[in-house]
């Protein structure tokens, strides 16, 4: 672990006068991430601005047909949350598939979608269900936000507050764990809103979290697991390594969407 | 630049200055000198570390001691009371549900955990709950067995 | 005086003595123990899995603060190579230095160390430490090492070959062939693997300036196999002044049965700068460092006659080494793996040629079974293949050819003479408790839903209890490999046990209490177990290879009858009767057949410490020391069934069912013996599921974490349903044949012979993870849809 600087400002505003401030500085948030990727040294800020002071930051409500959760919300809250069990079953169950127990206990929904991991769990979602991350500056829809591999289009020192989430009519998350680490494999997260499909695919993207419009052109036409039978992602821009090659990965996202739609019913 | 700490640990007020970077686990085991929290990992897969945070499993070894001010703490030391063993203690004894020890303290603080969520859990839920701790002597079936037994005798007791 | 008979508590399931401490949290560990003063060790390791090192500059890291000290390979002047412990004819055995000083081998090979006054200045300073490297070629594949293309690793071994060795009779393999019905071929890979015990290697060395004694706190097997090793010849210190302690091991499977260049070093350290050092590994460093386990590429031919039988065996197997000899690497795939190619079957001919390899990768060792995994795993493949081939039920095929039962001695065409064995009975127990047919017709039904579920069987045998030192001698082995037991019985009648044994999780505590307190028919709470402190212990072999019950228990009991007989002595002097009329019995030494006229131990032990009433010549004291080299090795031997289902459409398998019976000989805690066996199941079921160590082919280990390596965790194993047969070993008197290792090495076999049955396919490669056999699924359907 290297050296740094701890601070440990009480408002968002602080944070983000903080983040701009100091050089080689990183928020800390749940740090299920960031410490052991600090503990292995393959990174090493010099200025941690931890955030488990400023004040407003946690809490989950439904405002009108919205769901908003803040930046801080650690997954077992979004998972044991009547309101969201209620009005976003798969949000909830999404969340208790994240890491373990421990893990869930501290890790942030904002710490995940902002460190955008292409194997976690969360930007599935929040593409999946057309979320908007709301931030110190504004509100950036889900489908500008995931711009590749650990990148969002997150400004240097903008701080994600909450994240929203419209109300779906039908929605549904399944997830092929990397046995090992049990980050996403391929997890697929499918919703449908009115008119609007969406299927969103995380862990098998040589470019992170990505939708499969093809998959969402055909469910259009129908909601139902036939509308996907014989359509299949190519193996072309997935990524591949020891636990799974491109092609393995491609055809998981074709078995596990019909699986989501299966499930969202 | 040290930074003061303090927090409760099984009952006990502990105040230091540390490093920032110095993780709660070793502030645990080197400063406190509870060594019975163990490091099995340095990617948080083992769950060797797992201590009781707010009532609350956690791996030590994911936190700054800095971020724990205020922390109440259990850890395995501070599981039994005045001598006698909790039952999940006890069940791990009963059937036999460690061989090398190491894994042992963060198993039964996870399932101190699983235990208050799920009082009644099956075996499934165990297993699944367990998915933070790592075994290499017991090939688990003997856990889930402690588990049981743990969650018998708790459910007798209330 | 009466006394009721005392329980027998040998082959009672009696609860753990060392578990308080445990599940208390007061265990001590090495990283527990604390010394003031203390110093931290980090190594610069090879980022690497070949480079010359031109330069090391160490300079910028001196100057860090909280830096005590550094060294590199050229200070170290006067150690010598870590030894090879087992030694081939022709073995190439190339030096290994504690710090490499010309060339690092593979990633992690320690270059210097950093000495300071806290673990982060030592990395902060391990950082700055500046190595020139002149990169070059690496090999890590086990099958190319020796390929003409492939860079040379050692100056000793032309072509990386470090040995070539056989055993059998080629001839009379190939005549068997030539009247074979059927001969199968197959190609048989054995994924490296990582042991990964819970707790990672540490040590801690101090250096008494005063005194001259060195005391070593280090994770290990065997306190006084590593004190041998590190002492009399890496370090040149005589073994007087070196106390090694291994305190409380958290789980070891081998990995902890070897020397080390860490512990090696700290050592040398602390006499440089006179304050301990301590160093303990990271996760990290213990996937690029701890001795792996297995890697072979084999070519297997077993043929068969038309009815089934076995005629013949022929195997070409390529064992990777890694980039060093590790201390008894040699003996892996040879001794323990070649000679147990007899397997349970009557096989009249076979012959193996094994060539052992350096890559560039981490030094390959034992892990839990050591090359009897390896060789059940390819019978066992093999007699499928033979089943497949011949159409043959695959129950059917094993029942042929099983050796029939025997109670004393079968010679094998691979050099073993097998103690005991009855292996259809256990074989025919597993059918039972499976039901068979039923699991066959569930098959079936659930086939008929488009379920594929599978059942796979394994059979196998060990050679445990290791062993006679006459015969490891002669095989190469460069140690004896008898164990120690010691008693000493305190005035009031305490007993303290010393063992050379070493418990790193297997129960010893308890179960050599058991062991005392029924020889001497007093309670278990009189009794103290010692382990693992070469200042307390005769000199002791360690634990590995499932000896620790038949040889060091047998040591133990050894030294139990001396005292028994001389109290005898002592207690037919207080009787006034003849030695030979005492018997001991219920605690007590009594006149044979006068139960009334007895002199209870306690009072013949304080008798021995004060000698006022004692036979004329008799030694004073009650304290005896046994060295047992046993006869013979032990042959556990049993058979495993798996229920596995297979996810058709992402090749996910899913353990349903897992059942075991095995023959381990007489039991002294069955709990105990049920938990090992538990234990290394869930080892064998990772092997044939999630584990396998990945090197690129630069000599990159992929698998370098818990994040890329997958351990089984609970929700990975089913209910387990263990159960024995009983064959006592005729090789010890305690009749036991050995636990530890019996279910790692029955294991991934039945569990691939499991997914086989489901998806139909011949050929999968370990670990059987969704991709891989998935794979095999597609090529299935493939070949279904050519044909």
């Amino acid at each position: 672990m290297y050296a740094f600087t701890q601070h440990r400002p009480a408002t968002v505003r602080q944070a983000a006068s903080l983040l701009a401030k100091q050089e080689e500085a990183k928020l800390l948030a749940g740090g299920h991430t960031l410490i052991p990727t600090m503990k292995l040294r393959l990174a090493g800020p010099k200025h941690l601005i931890d955030l488990s002071k400023v004040e407003g930051l946690t809490g989950i409500e439904m405002r009108g047909r919205s769901l908003i959760v803040g930046a801080m919300t650690p997954h077992v809250e979004v998972q044991t949350s009547p309101v969201v069990k209620e009005n976003f079953p798969a949000l909830a169950e999404l969340a208790g598939k994240i890491g373990d127990p421990a893990v869930r206990h501290r890790g942030t929904i904002g710490g995940s979608i902002a460190n955008n991991d292409p194997n976690a769990d969360y930007p599935a979602a929040a593409l999946g269900l057309g979320a908007t991350i709301i931030t110190n500056k504004r509100r950036i829809p889900a489908d500008e936000f995931f711009k590749g591999l650990f990148e969002t289009a997150l400004e240097p020192d903008e701080i994600i507050t909450k994240v929203q989430f419209p109300k779906v009519n039908k929605a549904a998350y399944v997830k092929f764990p990397n046995p090992a680490s049990r980050y996403a494999l391929v997890g697929v997260f499918v919703s449908k809103r009115g008119s609007e499909i969406r299927v969103a695919v995380t862990g098998a993207g040589a470019n992170g979290v990505f939708r499969v419009s093809a998959f969402e052109q055909a469910l259009k036409k129908r909601f139902g697991v036939k509308s996907l039978e014989g359509l299949s992602v190519p193996a072309d821009g997935m990524a591949s390594d020891i636990h799974g090659s491109a092609e393995y990965r491609a055809h998981l996202i074709g078995v596990l969407a019909r699986r989501a739609v299966a499930a969202a019913g | 630049m040290k930074l003061p700490v303090k927090m409760t640990i099984n009952g006990q007020m502990y105040s230091h200055e540390v490093e920032p970077r110095l993780l709660l686990v070793h502030y645990i085991r080197e400063t406190v000198g509870l060594t019975g929290t163990h490091v099995g990992c340095d990617t948080s897969q083992c769950g060797a570390c797992t201590i009781l945070m707010g009532g609350q499993a956690v791996k030590a070894c994911n936190f700054f001691a800095v971020q724990c001010d205020g922390a109440k703490i259990t850890t395995i030391e501070g599981l039994a009371k005045n001598g006698e063993l909790h039952p999940i203690q006890q069940g791990f004894w009963e059937k036999h549900g460690l061989q090398c020890g190491f894994c042992t303290p963060g198993m039964i603080l996870a399932a101190h955990q699983m235990l208050e969520r799920y009082p009644k859990p099956s075996e499934e839920q165990i297993r699944h709950q367990l998915e933070g701790n790592l075994c290499r002597c017991t090939g688990y079936h003997n856990i889930v067995k402690a588990i049981q037994w743990a969650a018998e005798q708790m459910a007798g007791k209330k | 005086m009466a006394t009721a008979t005392i329980e027998r508590l040998i082959g009672k399931s009696i609860k753990r003595r060392e578990d308080p401490r445990f599940i208390t949290g007061r265990g001590t560990y090495v990283d527990d123990v604390k010394l003031p003063g203390t110093t931290h060790a980090v190594f610069v390791r090879s980022p690497h899995a070949h480079a010359r090192i031109k330069k090391i500059d160490t300079t910028a890291a001196a100057k860090h603060p909280g830096v005590v000290a550094i060294f590199t390979g050229k200070d170290m002047t006067g150690v010598n190579s870590l030894p090879c412990g087992w030694l081939l004819p022709d073995l190439k055995v190339p030096p290994h230095m504690p710090l490499a000083s010309d060339a690092a081998r593979y990633v992690g090979d320690p270059v210097a160390v950093v000495i300071a006054e806290t673990e982060d200045a030592a990395l902060d300073a391990a950082d700055k430490v500046k190595v020139t490297w002149d990169v070059l070629p690496a090999v890590s594949a086990t099958d190319k090492a020796d390929a003409r293309t492939s860079a040379q690793i050692h100056e000793v071994a032309p072509s990386n070959v470090a040995f070539k060795w056989q055993i059998g009779d080629a001839g009379a393999v190939d005549t068997a062939f030539r009247n074979a019905a059927r001969v199968v071929k197959k190609k048989i890979v054995n994924q490296r693997l990582v042991a990964n015990p819970m707790e990672p290697r540490a040590c801690l060395a101090r250096y008494d300036a005063a005194t001259g004694d060195l005391t070593l706190w280090v994770t290990s097997q065997n306190p006084h196999v590593h004190r041998l090793l590190m002492a009399a010849f890496v370090l040149g210190i005589p073994e007087q002044k070196v106390r090694v302690i291994a305190p409380d091991v958290g789980g070891a499977f081998g990995s902890k049965i070897f020397l080390y260049n860490e512990e090696t070093i700290c050592s040398w350290a602390t006499r440089q700068i006179k304050r301990p050092v301590r160093w303990t590994s990271t996760r990290r460093e213990a996937f690029q460092t701890d001795a792996h386990g297995r890697d072979h590429v084999t070519e297997a031919e077993m043929g068969f006659a038309a009815d089934g039988k076995i005629v013949g065996l022929r195997v070409k197997t390529i064992a990777n080494m890694g980039a060093y000899l590790s201390t008894f690497a040699p003996a892996v795939p040879t001794y323990l793996y070649a000679t147990l190619l007899n397997g349970v079957y009557t096989i009249p001919a076979i012959h193996a040629h094994v060539t052992g390899v350096f890559t560039n990768t981490t030094p390959v060792d034992a892990y839990r079974g050591a090359g009897r995994p390896e060789a059940a795993y390819l019978l066992e493949r093999m007699i499928e293949a033979g089943a497949a081939a011949l159409k043959m039920d695959t129950v059917e095929i094993r029942r042929k050819n099983f050796i029939p039962k025997f109670d004393n001695g079968f010679q094998t065409q691979v050099a073993l003479n097998y103690d005991s064995g009855n292996y259809a009975a256990a074989f025919d127990k597993l059918l039972r408790m499976l039901d068979y047919r039923k699991a066959r017709s569930d098959q079936e039904a659930a086939r008929k839903q488009g379920r594929f579920l599978g059942i796979g069987f394994s059979t196998y045998i060990e050679a445990c209890s290791i062993a006679p030192s006459k015969v490891v001698g002669s095989l190469g082995a460069q140690a004896g490999l008898y164990e120690s037991g010691k008693v000493r019985v305190h005035p009031t009648g305490g007993v303290t046990v010393y063992t050379g044994s070493h418990s790193h999780g297997q129960g010893h505590e308890t179960t050599f209490s058991q062991l005392v307190a029924d020889e001497l028919g007093i309670p278990m709470e009189q009794i103290e177990i010692v382990h693992g402190d070469t200042g307390a212990i005769p000199f002791g072999m360690g634990t590995y290879g499932s000896r620790s019950a038949s040889v060091g228990g047998t040591a133990l009991l050894m030294s139990l009858n001396k005292i028994k007989e001389k109290g005898k002595k002592i207690a037919a002097h207080l009787l006034e009767a003849s030695p030979g009329d005492i018997e001991y019995a219920n605690g007590q030494f009594q006149v044979k057949g006068f139960p009334g006229k007895a002199v209870p131990f306690g009072q013949v032990a304080l008798t021995a410490y004060v000698p006022h009433k004692y036979p004329e010549g008799l030694e004073p004291g009650l304290e005896e020391t046994s060295f047992y080299d046993p006869s013979n090795f032990c042959f556990p031997f049993g058979a495993h069934a798996c229920v596995v289902e297979v996810d058709r459409d992402t090749g996910q398998v899913k353990v349903l069912r897992y059942l075991a019976v095995d023959d381990v000989g007489n039991v002294m805690n069955p709990m105990i013996v049920d938990g090992m066996v538990h234990g290394g199941i869930a080892q064998g079921v990772g092997q044939a599921l999630l584990e396998g160590a990945v090197y690129d082919k630069d000599g990159q280990l992929v698998t370098g974490s818990l994040m890329d390596y997958c351990m089984p965790r609970a929700d990975n194993l089913p209910v387990l349903k263990v159960d024995m047969t009983k064959t006592a070993s005729p090789s010890n008197p305690l009749g036991i044949k050995g636990c530890g290792e019996a279910g790692a090495i029955a294991a991934p076999v039945a569990v691939i012979n499991a997914i086989t049955d489901a998806i139909g396919s011949e050929d999968l490669a370990m670990p059987a993870t969704a991709q891989t056999v998935w794979q095999a699924l597609q090529k299935a359907n493939n070949r279904r849809e050519a044909a």
